[in-house]
């Protein structure tokens, strides 16, 4: 069970986030919706405690999380595994090194420094690799990869941490509809199969539905909805979104105007 | 113990670490045949070069006798006990002392801006022409190869004493070494915002100015702080054969063994070093962060 209780965080005189508390059991699929720039992603943050919040506590299975530092702090991190809407991999290294970053928590300083990787660490890596299809690109280097294939690097990395959390910082926003969809089966997979807490922002209310057990909406650093996604009315979603709702509830694109489209056949 | 991995059994496991291990053997190869050569490279050297552990241990008393001498005024006395009469020419050494800073000040400013000429036209991503880079390649080369104070040697020949000659050696090292720090620089930027304002019809200059140069400003910004500081310490040596500023006086006090003299000018040069190392700091975070709060 991760609680947070009464979370605010200011940025100087700017509140990202004010009064959250949330808490969310063991094995749930969580949807963090709203619009951009309502404070989802410092929420995620500051759980993982890639941001410190201002005022306010979060525990995890009753330890406080806020209160850690050094050795205690990085094995929380591991524990809820970060996952980022730009990946965040090493463009430099290759894949299976980048997939190995999640195992130093695991490894001596002197190992992972001079990458002798231990057999058994690189053979989960590239398990984790094969359940993601991209075995075969282990020896690639990260930056070569396109954006789907990199965002699933990214998930290996965050798997082979042994996690208890996944945090998932919109990970689908860079990439297209097919790679969104690829990304977000192995996330749900990964909550099925392995019983992970899956936390994640989502910006498009569709996927957010059709993925999660949860929602909980937000708006101008505070939550205002959280229920199940059937509970989620169109008037609650305008509310949330105000002038984006069409935008994000829209099945199909928005119908061009007429003149624009003779526009631009023309 | 969570689990979120499930590990294939061996046989399925091993041909894709075996095609990993087979893949980055090549690379592996050459960085250990790499760090070998080095290892071979600094014991060859200081075989040659007689670096001699015991020579430096039976002649380091001259040192720390010479060190000893520093702190005594003429008269036998500590330098501490007298002040005012261990900077007695304070105010001759101020000024210059001054004319020192702003050799090395006219040096850097001017050698850092064709210094970022000399970067970008020796960039290998920016540089259109290659014989153009190879020119310009060998041109800085030369200008960080020769020292500063041959250069002043030369031109204290050409254009008399003074500190002419002192800015004019200290900007053709500077444009030297910084073209050669500011190229590497450029080479290693992102190429898409380049290629953003390429798309736009922006010409060769407008993509530097807009694609180039925010992305490398604040890097530039901290080299040439850097190098402020080692000019400023150039330039005091350059004096030393007449181009100008306090290298003149220390030269004939360590010559003429006038030990106060020497101890107090390189007690002014280490302040004058520490300001700078201070002010420079501070304009470097002043630059970063004004960047950052845009």
């Amino acid at each position: 069970m991760l609680v947070l209780s009464d979370v605010t965080k200011a940025f100087g005189k700017s509140v990202a986030v004010s009064g959250v508390s949330v808490s969310i059991p063991k094995g749930q699929f969580v949807g963090v919706i709203g619009r951009s720039g309502a404070g989802k992603s410092t929420t995620l943050r500051m759980i993982n405690r890639l941001t410190d919040p201002s005022q306010g506590r979060i525990t995890y299975l009753g330890e406080d999380v806020t209160a850690l530092r050094g050795h205690k702090l990085r094995d929380w991190r591991r524990r809820c595994a970060m996952i980022f809407q730009q990946f965040n991999l090493v463009g430099r290294l290759d894949v299976l090194d980048n997939v190995l970053m999640g195992r130093l928590t695991h490894t001596p300083g002197w190992r992972s420094a001079t990458k002798m990787w231990s057999r058994d660490d690189r053979a989960m890596a590239m398990a984790a690799l094969d359940q993601m299809d991209i075995a075969k690109l282990a020896s690639q280097r990260a930056d070569n990869l396109s954006g789907g294939q990199q965002q699933r690097v990214a998930i290996c990395r965050a798997l082979v941490q042994e996690p208890e959390i996944v945090l998932a910082d919109e990970p689908v926003a860079s990439l297209d509809p097919r790679n969104a969809k690829i990304v977000m089966d192995s996330l749900q997979r990964i909550n099925r199969h392995f019983g992970l807490t899956v936390l994640c922002n989502l910006h498009s209310l569709d996927l957010a539905r059709s993925y999660c057990d949860r929602l909980v909406g937000m708006a101008n650093g505070r939550i205002v909805f959280d229920d199940v996604p059937a509970a989620l009315t169109e008037s609650v979603a305008r509310e949330l979104y105000g002038l984006e709702a069409n935008e994000v509830m829209a099945p199909q694109p928005a119908p061009v105007p007429m003149d624009l489209r003779t526009a631009i056949t023309a | 113990m969570t689990h979120s991995v499930a590990v294939p059994p061996e046989p399925q496991l091993r041909p894709m670490l075996d095609a990993y291990a087979q893949a980055v053997a090549a690379r592996r190869r050459t960085i250990a045949i790499g760090a070998v050569l080095m290892l071979v490279a600094i014991g060859l050297s200081s075989v040659g070069a007689e670096v001699r552990l015991d020579t430096f241990w039976d002649k380091i008393g001259n040192f720390s006798s010479y060190f000893e001498r520093l702190t005594l005024l003429d008269t036998g006395a500590r330098v501490w006990t007298d002040p005012v009469y261990w900077f007695w020419g304070l105010r001759r050494w101020s000024l210059q002392l001054g004319q020192t800073i702003l050799i090395a000040y006219v040096g850097t400013v001017t050698g850092a801006v064709l210094g970022v000429a000399g970067g970008v036209l020796a960039s290998r991503n920016l540089s259109r022409s290659g014989t153009v880079r190879l020119i310009v390649t060998r041109v800085l080369e030369f200008c960080r190869t020769v020292p500063d104070i041959v250069f002043a040697l030369i031109f204290v020949v050409a254009f008399g004493l003074g500190p002419l000659p002192g800015v004019l050696a200290i900007t053709l090292h500077t444009i030297g070494t910084l073209g050669k720090l500011f190229a590497e620089v450029i080479e290693n930027i992102d190429m898409k915002p380049v290629e953003g304002i390429q798309g736009t019809g922006g010409s060769w200059l407008s993509q530097i100015r807009f694609g180039v140069l925010p992305q490398v400003m604040s890097n530039f910004a901290s080299y040439s702080l850097l190098r402020l500081e080692v000019n400023l310490r150039g330039a005091a040596v350059i004096g030393f054969v007449g181009a100008g500023g306090i290298g003149q006086e220390l030269i004939v006090a360590i010559r003429k063994f006038y030990y106060s003299d020497v101890s107090a000018i390189l007690l002014m040069l280490l302040v004058c070093v520490m300001l700078l190392d201070f002010g420079s700091e501070k304009l470097r975070h002043r630059l970063l962060a004004a960047e950052q709060a845009r």
